[in-house]
């Protein structure tokens, strides 16, 4: 009896271990665990490479776009350094998610890049000074920042500051003087497909012609995107993929239906534009990825003038930044429609 | 409004007065009118009422599993069912615009993950005592709606208070967490509606907690504009398009439903309901149930009778055409007035106000009116007073035409 409850507990934990593992992101299970192990940031990694030997860091700044490697390459050389257990004594990341007004950068931080470290673990190098990670720094209040600054200096004895971030210019300049900075750049096609495969391995899945392609298209050289599309698609459509599943979990519209849209403004027939319009609206795509592809298809077409092109790109722009703002979508949907046909109906005489 | 359907709101109101009357604060009886209003203009689809006394068609023909999704997100339903198979299910996001079947969609999946228990649910007001700051304490209000599996609420009723309240409740929910027997997920499910209006702050404030106690609790968010969901929570749902049903799908439906109330309905008044409905299912289905109530037996040229808020709203739009002065202005804006105080929400009427106002101008007019409704919407969503911007749009609309009709008579 005792046996078979026994049986029963370890059955309990192993299903609860793999459903544990299930459930876990694809981005973290494959996330580089080594520095070199990072694609396509040479540059950026051979340099820290370098500096890693040494085992004396400066403060750093990584920016780049979302889904470069930034995080990754920081959590790596932190595990580098420290291994998993020292790891949580001597590293701090605090993120967008956390609060981080001026009182925590006072309080929390202060603490933390205050105290001194204690003894390190045989097996690395565990160099004498804790490492705090600011995620998505960008979010942070210029106050919070100019918070930073004296602390920066005061312990750098005894902490590291790693700030990442996405735009170098929403950092402070004595901040970001204050660091070694490192720009990561977007992904290329090759080096994401290596990955991409790579998971699909692991994960059993089978991917048509073109999923790559289509993941490719739509993430836009962030990894971490293109990842996080994988695993939904496989979630909802179970192992076998194709770009069309690919495009559908990331509320691609199909690309005839915005063809088809260009071409009813270039015809200016206003009636069934927005007709068409309104129709994809209530597809239940959203406005902004309209008009994102529509921008897209645009700029490639050869429909139209350059000088017509400007203009309802100049109108795009005004419109996103009232949907931003919250304005309805039907009514700025139909103004953007209405001013591409009238545009494209007023054709400059040669 | 209809009379039959208006007949149907008072009733309904009355026996939930009555229910509600024995702890009546002011409070809920404000909630109920909002309520009953809500019907009229478009939310029907509260359980709350359903699992009362009696339903509209709009409940009482709601799909319960995933597998009577037959006409309408036959597809989506599917992928559900595989989603959940094993007993899990990640956070999930659904999007897509009004009466496209969304919420229908999450409580099969809700009773797909969890069996009929989750439709045995009660309605709660609740109040949550927070520690804002350590030395400010607030409390909020809000209605829930609650089975033993999962809570459903809307968080944007507590409106600037909307942050403690999604984190407080995850936490509490985090807190009880279910035994993870046999029959028994592990986790409970916390559905948001209305998350597109969400304040941003409670947006950042989910992000964080969305992953901190994702073993206990799962979220699902519905939002009828992904647009305002920010991208970093929205990277951490699972997105699920829910398109509008087309035409013959709303078809379908409407005659099964026919059948199922043993009732006959000749096709020129389907397609007549259908086409009306603009591919909003519960507005299809809450037509045909005025149409029943009107008349029946159904005759073919019977017409489908339009909300009266809309057919106030063409009655000024046919105003506003008919003579452009600062006195007709005056009295259209009492008209409008009118149309606030009763809860139309004024992005609806600029909408309305401009379906109307095109329909009866040609195309170079047409672009003036959608220009102008989409700037002063707009300017609306950044000010605060509904009134000033509807009525600048009216002056600005008057003064345009009348300019142009000028110009053409000269």
């Amino acid at each position: 009896m005792g046996g078979e409850e026994e049986q029963m507990d370890v059955d309990h934990q192993h299903h609860a271990h793999v459903q544990a593992k299930k459930k876990e992101p694809w981005v973290d299970k494959y996330r580089p665990k080594k520095v070199s192990d990072v694609a396509y940031q040479t540059e950026v990694v051979s340099a820290l490479e370098k500096a890693m030997e040494t085992h004396n860091l400066p403060h750093m700044l990584f920016y780049g776009p979302p889904g470069t490697g930034k995080t990754t390459c920081a959590l790596a050389i932190c595990k580098q350094l420290y291994g998993p257990e020292l790891g949580k004594k001597r590293v701090l990341e605090l993120n967008a998610s956390d609060e981080r007004g001026i009182s925590v950068v006072r309080g929390k931080i202060k603490s933390f890049a205050s105290t001194t470290v204690g003894e390190g673990v045989p097996g690395y190098p565990c160099p004498p000074y804790k490492i705090l990670i600011l995620d998505e720094a960008d979010s942070m209040t210029n106050d919070a920042q100019s918070a930073l600054r004296r602390m920066m200096e005061t312990y750098s004895r005894v902490t590291r500051f790693f700030i990442l971030c996405n735009y170098v210019s929403k950092i402070i300049d004595p901040i970001s003087s204050r660091c070694a900075k490192f720009r990561f750049k977007s992904l290329d096609g090759g080096t994401m497909h290596e990955r991409i495969n790579f998971i699909a391995k692991g994960e059993n899945l089978q991917l048509a012609e073109g999923t790559l392609q289509a993941l490719e298209h739509v993430s836009a050289g962030d990894m971490r995107k293109a990842i996080t599309l994988l695993q939904s698609a496989a979630s909802l459509f179970g192992p076998e993929l194709t770009g069309d599943r690919i495009r559908e979990v990331a509320g691609v519209i199909p690309d005839e239906k915005i063809e088809e849209l260009l071409q009813l403004c270039v015809a200016g027939d206003s009636q069934k534009s927005q007709a068409l319009a309104e129709d994809i609206l209530k597809d239940g795509f959203p406005c902004l990825q309209i008009l994102e592809q529509f921008g897209y298809y645009l700029a490639d077409s050869d429909l139209l003038e350059d000088e017509m092109k400007a203009e309802i790109c100049l109108k795009l722009g005004e419109v996103e930044k009232k949907l931003v703002d919250g304005a309805d979508e039907w009514l700025q949907l139909s103004h953007c429609i209405s001013i591409a046909t009238i545009v494209c109906s007023t054709k400059p005489e040669k | 409004m209809h009379g039959g359907n208006i007949f149907v709101c008072v009733f309904l109101f009355f026996r939930l007065f009555r229910l509600f009357a024995l702890r009546a604060n002011f409070s809920s009886l404000s909630l109920l009118l909002l309520l009953c209003f809500s019907i009229i203009t478009k939310n029907t689809s509260q359980n709350l009422i359903s699992s009362y006394i009696m339903s509209l068609w709009v409940d009482k023909y709601r799909p319960i599993e995933l597998n009577q999704c037959e006409h309408v997100n036959a597809s989506v339903a599917n992928h559900l069912k595989e989603l959940v198979k094993d007993g899990d299910c990640p956070h999930l996001l659904f999007y897509g615009p009004s009466g496209s079947g969304k919420k229908s969609l999450v409580l099969a999946l809700l009773s797909t993950i969890f069996g009929p228990g989750a439709h045995k649910t009660k309605v709660e007001q609740k109040t949550w005592k927070i520690d804002a700051t350590s030395t400010r304490k607030i409390e909020v209000d809000l209605m829930t709606q609650s089975s033993n599996y999962h809570i459903e609420i809307n968080p944007s009723d507590a409106g600037y208070k909307d942050r403690y309240v999604v984190q407080e409740v995850i936490k509490e929910m985090a807190r009880s967490r279910p035994i993870d027997a046999q029959g028994n997920a592990g986790y409970k499910i916390l559905v948001l509606t209305e998350c597109d209006k969400l304040s941003k702050e409670a947006q950042h404030g989910l992000r964080r907690t969305m992953e901190k106690y994702s073993s206990a609790c799962r979220l699902i968010l519905i939002a009828d504009s992904v647009n305002r969901v920010l991208e970093a929570v929205r990277s951490r749902c699972l997105p699920v398009r829910v398109a509008a049903p087309r035409a013959e799908d709303i078809e379908k439906v409407l005659y099964d439903i026919a059948a199922k109330e043993k009732l006959t309905l000749p096709p020129q008044l389907c397609s007549k309901v259908a086409v009306f409905a603009k591919r909003d299912l519960r507005r299809a289905i809450l037509a045909l149930e005025a149409c029943r109530v009107a008349n029946y037996p159904f005759k073919e040229t019977q017409s489908v009778q339009t909300t009266d808020w809309e057919l106030y709203i063409a009655q000024i739009a046919a105003e506003i055409l008919a003579e452009q002065s600062p006195k007709r202005l005056l009295q259209v804006r009492g008209r409008i007035y009118e149309l606030l105080v009763n809860c139309i929400p004024p992005t609806l009427i600029f909408q309305t106000l401009c379906f109307y106002l095109s329909k009866r101008l040609d195309d170079e007019m047409k672009h003036e009116v959608i220009r102008w409704a989409a700037q002063f919407e707009h300017k609306l969503q950044l000010g605060s007073k509904a009134i000033i911007h509807i009525e600048a749009f009216i002056a600005q609309f008057m003064a345009t035409y009348k300019r142009k009709l000028i110009s053409a008579f000269a």
